[in-house]
């Protein structure tokens, strides 16, 4: 079943409050969903990041599911292990066959993209049904706001500091889900919590699906983009009205573009409301428009019909 | 943060796994707040968006019916749950009625 | 020992490990290939093709991943295995902590090789030696008959409520790992289900009683972790001893954490691995020159055989203790002479130790050598010389 309104979506909470998040972390609202979506038969490795650190402080918990961290670099490695264990030990009938386990990696971009992305390499092409959540904040937030492979161009890290010389990051943002397309898992997506059903939906299909999924989320950090962190949320739906985030899926190879924009927004108004960008000039924020507006022409063309219109405003 | 008490080796479980699950809920987060989301009973339409946003969970549905003074009937109320609410105020951004009133805290 | 419930076959010390490793009847393995230790992955890789192991094998990218898929496995209660070497063993070494601090029972084949740079694939003791403080159980066999025994002793040791840490078992790499021997196996691997049974000991994941491992623990709470692993690691002494008693009584042979031959010299050589046969053989010479040697295997070192090393030492004249690896910048460059060292101190016994480093990336080491060995280490003794520096044998100048 699809979600279609807000009155589908399960009440029960499997992740319970008392963690250790900051006042207003978009990872808590994703995986508190993606828990929803997931249910209690599920088993949840999270390499070393903010999520696993501020739920997992011993004596205390914020799992209601089975759950286990073991390094920064190895959850996809981790996930296998267990897919395979399960798999095996339901084959001998150790463990109930008729029972469906979901098992869900929630990585950040660190554990993901950097440090993490050859064990992710590997899951993948080995095949393992597991679902690879990533919530992606675009910087290591939980070492203190360095630069990772997926911060955007030109954003302010304590990595990437605004001098004389250098003014933030140099690079352009690692694309994860597209490289993780390249290995031909049956599904990929990319996801966005202001479109909590959008999303939440794309969790779905890919716990179902046969084999290794992908969901890239966009997550909002407010103490390493600096904004107040009541415009969390407000800043994610930016995100995709400017087409700095595009919500897509490629399900068994057919590609398409989930939350359409008829009429883009300029990216100064996601850049404009976020500390990490202050130092930007006009004429940054134009380089920063033209790349998105080339992203934008690849991507209209891939689907073949305008899915983000021009910007408007 | 939290009370549990501090034992020694022979009382722990092996490898630091928690065996209780969810207990972070007996350490509560709510003196984190300088700011307190109220809900408007009144202007609230049940929409349910601060309880999907909310990234605690602090905000619970709750099975109390409740009647408007123009006399709107609903069958649940939407509550903010002071002990974890940190006062971020996504809930207050997000309300697309304006329900929910974003007041300092006075301790 | 030929009777019904064995068959003797030629195998290497690799394919003792895989042997090893089907008839403890495990479920996961990951593992990825580095000389010498592959052809122990290709062989569980052939059980499992042809039908005679039904476990799952993880293809994995590397040896962090192999032992991280370990750690997934064993957590959701799998009998997990895997095998590496020298560079493979470094890649794991983060994770060798981990498995142990979560407490499980995995076990894995080193087949032991110098590490780089420069490059050697050749044999030594360096990664064994390097994982020392990782709180691993660490069996060094000196035969493939040994390896095979000892893989599934480990599963019986590291599965013991009482211990419930990983274990390895090392031996020589290309020494032993591809020369063969013959080796009693199984005939049917039944004979093992009752002194292995399969039973989780240990705390796992399961969707019925949710936990949470690998969990922060801060100043509060990280010492008592760590203190409950140091008291499993001393209860696992006297677990790997009966394991090997039961072992003995239900299958007719013997080991100990700490073997000798030749006993009553009054000299002895001490060593471990494949490097004992090439003792023994020189014993039996020098024993027909009339010099009585002694030899003693250290069959385990980690935890270190306290008690067992004390008494076949203690009336000694002299010992002479070969290294296979160099601990450099150390007081003795030898690890396990410093260790011994530190042991006759402790218990004010005076013993002058001569410590030996010898086949570092698999310089050939021949008898001749360990006569070699005796002799220059008697010359030092007869003269009065106490050598408190480890001394390399055949290093060129």
């Amino acid at each position: 079943m699809h979600y279609r309104t807000v009155f589908d979506i399960p009440r029960d909470e499997l992740l319970a409050p008392g963690h250790g998040l900051c006042g207003g972390c978009v990872a808590g609202t994703i995986v508190r969903l993606l828990l929803k979506v997931a249910g209690p038969n599920t088993i949840v490795v999270n390499p070393t990041g903010c999520v696993e650190v501020s739920t997992t402080t011993f004596p205390y918990t914020s799992w209601r599911v089975p759950y286990i961290h073991v390094a920064f670099e190895n959850a996809a490695a981790v996930a296998s292990g267990i897919e395979a264990s399960i798999k095996v030990l339901q084959k001998k009938n150790v463990i109930d066959p008729s029972k469906k386990i979901n098992i869900i990696v929630i990585g950040g971009d660190g554990g993901t993209a950097d440090i993490g992305f050859q064990a992710l390499s590997g899951m993948l092409e080995r095949g393992h049904k597991v679902m690879y959540v990533l919530y992606d904040n675009e910087a290591y937030m939980n070492t203190g706001i360095q630069r990772s492979g997926t911060t955007p161009l030109f954003a302010w890290t304590t990595t990437t500091p605004i001098g004389k010389v250098l003014k933030g990051k140099i690079q352009v943002k690692k694309p994860v889900a597209e490289i993780v397309a390249a290995h031909r898992v049956p599904y990929v997506a990319t996801a966005n919590p202001a479109y909590f059903l959008d999303m939440m939906n794309k969790f779905k299909r890919g716990l179902d699906v046969d084999g290794p999924s992908f969901i890239h989320v966009i997550q909002p950090c407010t103490t390493g983009w600096r904004y107040d962190p009541r415009i969390g949320i407000k800043i994610a739906r930016l995100a995709t009205e400017t087409a700095m985030w595009i919500n897509w899926e490629l399900d068994h190879g057919e590609f398409r573009v989930t939350v359409t924009v008829p009429k883009r927004k300029h990216v100064r108004h996601y850049i404009r409301v976020q500390g990490r960008f202050n130092h930007l000039t006009d004429e940054d924020i134009e380089t920063i428009q033209k790349y998105v507006d080339k992203e934008v022409e690849r991507i209209n063309k891939l689907v073949g019909k305008e899915v983000i219109g021009p910007v408007v405003e | 943060m939290g009370d549990k008490p501090i034992i020694g080796w022979k009382s722990i479980p092996l490898g630091g796994s928690i065996t209780e699950p969810g207990n972070s809920i007996q350490r509560p987060t709510g003196d984190w707040r300088v700011f307190k989301p109220v809900i408007n009973q009144e202007k609230c339409i049940r929409c349910l968006l601060c309880w999907i946003y909310c990234p605690e969970p602090s905000i619970h549905i709750i099975d109390k019916p409740y009647k408007t003074l123009t006399g709107r009937e609903w069958k649940f109320s939407v509550e903010v749950n002071y002990s974890f609410c940190k006062g971020c105020g996504i809930c207050v951004e997000e309300c697309p009625v304006k329900a929910i009133d974003f007041i300092e805290e006075v301790r | 020992m030929e009777n019904s419930i064995w068959k003797r076959i030629p195998l290497n010390s690799n394919y003792a490990a895989a042997y090893g490793a089907k008839d403890s009847d495990v479920d996961v393995v990951a593992a990825y290939p580095i000389t010498p230790q592959t052809p122990a992955v290709e062989k569980i890789a052939d059980f499992i093709s042809n039908g005679e192991l039904n476990a799952e094998m993880i293809h994995v990218e590397s040896e962090h991943s192999a032992m991280s898929a370990c750690i997934g496995a064993a957590a959701v209660g799998a009998r997990t295995f895997t095998a590496t070497s020298a560079q493979g063993l470094e890649l794991m070494h983060e994770l060798l902590h981990i498995a142990s601090g979560l407490r499980l029972p995995i076990v894995m084949a080193v087949a032991s090789r110098a590490l780089s740079a420069p490059l050697s694939i050749w044999g030594d003791y360096s990664d064994v030696i390097n994982i020392r403080d990782t709180s691993w159980i660490i069996l060094i066999a000196s035969t493939a008959q040994e390896v095979y025994d000892s893989i599934i002793q480990a599963y019986k040791i590291a599965e013991d409520p009482d211990v419930l840490l990983p274990v390895v078992v090392a031996y020589d790499g290309f020494m032993m790992s591809h020369t063969y021997e013959l080796v009693y196996v199984a005939k049917n691997p039944e004979i093992f289900r009752d002194y292995i049974p399969k039973k989780v000991n240990w705390t796992i994941l399961n969707v019925e009683k949710p936990i949470t491992m690998g969990a922060v623990a801060n100043p509060d709470w990280y010492y008592e972790f760590k203190y409950q692993q140091v008291l499993a690691m001393k209860r696992s002494y006297s677990v790997i001893k009966n394991s090997a008693k039961e072992f003995e009584k239900r299958y007719g042979r013997s080991y100990d954490t700490v073997e000798v031959y030749n006993n009553g010299g009054k000299i002895a050589v001490l060593t471990y691995g494949g490097l004992f046969g090439t003792v023994v053989e020189a014993i039996d010479y020098m024993n027909k020159q009339g010099t009585q040697i002694t030899g003693i295997k250290l069959r385990l070192f980690r935890p270190f055989p306290l008690q067992e090393i004390r008494k076949v030492i203690e009336d000694l004249k002299m010992l002479i203790v070969i290294d296979r690896a160099i601990s450099f910048g150390a007081p003795i460059e030898g690890t396990v002479a410093m260790e011994i060292s530190a042991l006759l101190h402790r218990e004010s016994i005076d013993i002058p130790i001569y410590s030996y480093i010898a086949s570092i990336g698999q310089r050939t080491t021949t008898e001749e050598d360990i006569i070699g060995i005796v002799k220059d280490a008697v010359k030092l003794f007869e003269s009065g010389k106490r050598i408190s520096e480890s001394i390399y044998w055949g290093v060129r100048e």
